[in-house]
């Protein structure tokens, strides 16, 4: 079977993310529809404050759209519960943010396989494993038993991503993944998430402000004001 | 499940400091329990086991609860019936047909019983004289359902049958009047005769009032004494099982109609007392632990604030809601259940400290030791209150937890 045949990764409809818990309701996304297809690797762009976390959060199912639809691998997820919601997370999904979010109090080798064992698709020996070959797919086999803490900033970043891609998912998921690193580690991390769609055939949505970041992605989207904007220029 | 105890062990290992405190408390808490427990139960035991073995489980007397009524009230039982002149009937008073109804008593399960007819005496030595409760006794009966042989410091309660004429007395009685063993007084009855009896037996049980105020005769000698042949005004009964004399007690009386008092019944004040102890006793230490669980609180909630961009990560990897309020669920159960069993081991050393203390009260020649009593249902009822107490402390901030919503983290962090 081939990707044609099956399901877009994405497909968003009108999507609207209102918060009316302030004193002045905020719309922070504002009728957005796009379609991201399996294996692409998009990014999106946008001045600060316009909405780009907020549109990957509701792609991402972390955050709930006020109005309109979203269908993540064919699946309307509007309408699911909190719980189904997190259970297709765990399975389709990985996210890496700005900061690396590593549990402090586990060594590289058990962030990787907390996903894996909350899903307890594969058996401890078989996760241990995996997880071994996700770190030594990112140069991290010697630090697989060290803290986060003994870690440099960009391995740690490194280590976030293979904890991303633990389950398998469908979607990477990343917010400002070089935000906080260095040039050469930025770089490192951009490749590394080129690679993730060009290699291993995953869907990638990195959200960026880094124009050098983006020109690798196969699409840009950029985001003003909670819309799509198809003039906008970073600059 | 397995990954949520790893999780929370290795938060509580991050604030070792912190959960030590809370550990302490619960620690304190299940000792304390314990200790004072345990002291209360044994002293509680004692003092029944005092209650219980030097008073009869139940004494059956030759009286009515409720007096049969008047044929005159039956007659017209809605109106206000005035008898005049009623002359009671001259009778000698006792359990009639006591033999047969003391042999239905002994039918019943686990009991002994023994028959007494007990008057009023003086005793008189030496132109001195004390009045006396006189019981007379069929000793082979009676050593099953009393502990007076052990108290026995001159001879046994059957020394009264080898001596038709023996008395047994206490030995307040035995100083006052300066009798030996052996010595002949004389006891007078209702008829004002004067009889001499021999001194075969002297108890001492340590109640100043009983041993000056008591005395034991043959029961052939006693109803000769006090001119009541061939009756007796008491049965004396004693359980198996003391706990069984309520039943016991209702049951005789329902069958002979004798009022039967068991020893429930006439210490009832004293039980409710103990049930008051027990009552203050129980929320004294629930109150320590209560304490502890603030400790605990305190401790997971300051994990919870620490931890929420974790739970922003691991609810975004995956983890359920439920997942994470049974992290910190967790965290209080292990605190609970550490504490628990290094509180129960702390208990035990308490307990074995207190056994060898030593008091000697005022006035007392004897060296006395605490009374103590435990048993597993201590222990089991200490562990199961800290844990509830932990669970309880840990289940706010683990309900704070699961309520943590991803998003709000994130953004924030960003």
């Amino acid at each position: 079977m081939n990707a044609a045949q099956k399901p877009p990764a994405i497909e968003a409809e009108h999507l609207v993310r209102r918060l009316d818990t302030e004193e002045v309701p905020v719309t922070l996304i504002n009728d957005v529809s796009l379609r991201i297809e399996r294996n692409e690797f998009v990014c999106i762009m946008g001045p600060s404050g316009s909405g780009k976390s907020s549109l990957l959060y509701l792609l991402g199912l972390l955050d709930m759209p006020t109005s309109g639809s979203l269908r993540v691998d064919g699946v309307e997820t509007s309408g699911l519960d909190d719980d189904a919601i997190t259970d297709f997370r765990l399975a389709k999904m990985g996210f890496v943010f700005q900061f690396h979010f590593l549990l402090a109090e586990f060594t590289a080798l058990g962030n990787v396989m907390l996903p894996m064992r909350k899903l307890a698709r594969w058996s401890d020996e078989e996760a241990q494993a995996r997880a071994m070959a996700l770190l030594d797919r990112f140069e991290l086999k010697a630090h697989a038993h060290k803290h986060p803490s003994q870690l440099s900033g960009g391995q740690r970043q490194r280590v976030a991503i293979a904890r991303a891609l633990a389950n398998d998912p469908l979607l990477v998921l990343a917010d400002e993944p070089t935000g906080n690193l260095d040039s050469a580690s930025s770089a490192n991390v951009r490749d590394l998430l080129r690679d993730l769609s060009r290699e291993m055939g995953k869907t990638v949505v990195a959200v960026t402000h880094d124009a050098k970041f983006a020109s690798v992605a196969d699409r840009r989207i950029a985001i003003v004001d909670g819309r799509v904007d198809a003039d906008w220029q970073p600059g | 499940m397995a990954i949520a105890l790893d999780i929370a062990l290795a938060h509580l290992a991050s604030r070792k400091r912190q959960t030590l405190v809370s550990l302490t408390g619960v620690v304190l808490g299940v000792a304390f329990f314990l200790a004072v427990s345990s002291l209360m139960r044994g002293s509680e035991m004692d003092f029944l086991k005092r209650l219980v073995d030097n008073s009869p489980h139940v004494t059956v007397y030759d009286e009515y609860r409720h007096p049969a009524p008047q044929p005159a009230t039956l007659r017209w039982p809605e109106a206000a019936v005035e008898v005049r002149h009623v002359k009671p009937q001259r009778e000698t008073r006792g359990i009639r047909g006591w033999r047969e109804r003391l042999e239905v008593v002994e039918r019943l399960p686990g009991v002994r019983a023994a028959p007494v007819l007990t008057g009023a005496a003086v005793l008189s030595f030496a132109g001195r004289q004390q009045g006396v409760q006189l019981s007379g006794v069929v000793p082979e009966k009676m050593k099953n359902v009393t502990t007076l042989d052990e108290k026995m410091q001159v001879g046994t309660l059957a020394s009264l049958s080898a001596d038709p004429n023996g008395v047994i007395v206490g030995q307040g009685l035995m100083k006052k009047f300066s009798l030996h063993p052996g010595s002949t007084l004389s006891v007078v009855a209702d008829d004002g005769v004067a009889r001499p009896l021999r001194v075969v037996g002297v108890f001492r049980t340590g109640n100043a009032a009983y041993d000056e105020g008591q005395a034991f005769v043959l029961l052939k000698r006693a109803q000769a004494l006090l001119g009541r042949e061939n009756r007796v005004n008491r049965f004396v009964i004693q359980l198996t099982d003391p706990y069984e004399a309520r039943n016991t007690a209702l049951a005789i009386e329902a069958g002979t109609g004798y009022k039967s008092v068991s020893w429930i019944e006439a210490s009832e004040d004293f039980l409710s007392l103990l049930l008051v102890r027990n009552i203050i006793m129980y929320s004294v230490v629930a109150a320590i632990l209560v304490v502890a669980s603030f400790g605990i609180y305190n401790t997971i909630s300051t994990i919870v604030m620490e931890k929420t961009r974790d739970i922003a990560i691991m609810r975004s990897m995956g983890f359920h809601a439920s997942d994470i309020r049974r992290i910190f669920l967790l965290e209080g159960l292990i605190v609970g259940a550490l504490g628990s069993l290094v509180g129960q081991g702390l208990g035990m050393a308490l307990m074995r400290v207190l056994l060898v203390v030593e008091i000697k009260p005022p006035g007392v020649e004897e060296i006395v030791h605490l009374p103590l009593w435990w048993g597993a249902d201590q222990f089991v009822l200490a562990a199961a209150f800290a844990m509830t107490s932990c669970v309880a402390a840990s289940y706010l901030p683990a309900r704070r937890a699961g309520k943590v919503h991803p998003v709000d983290i994130l953004r924030g962090a960003a």
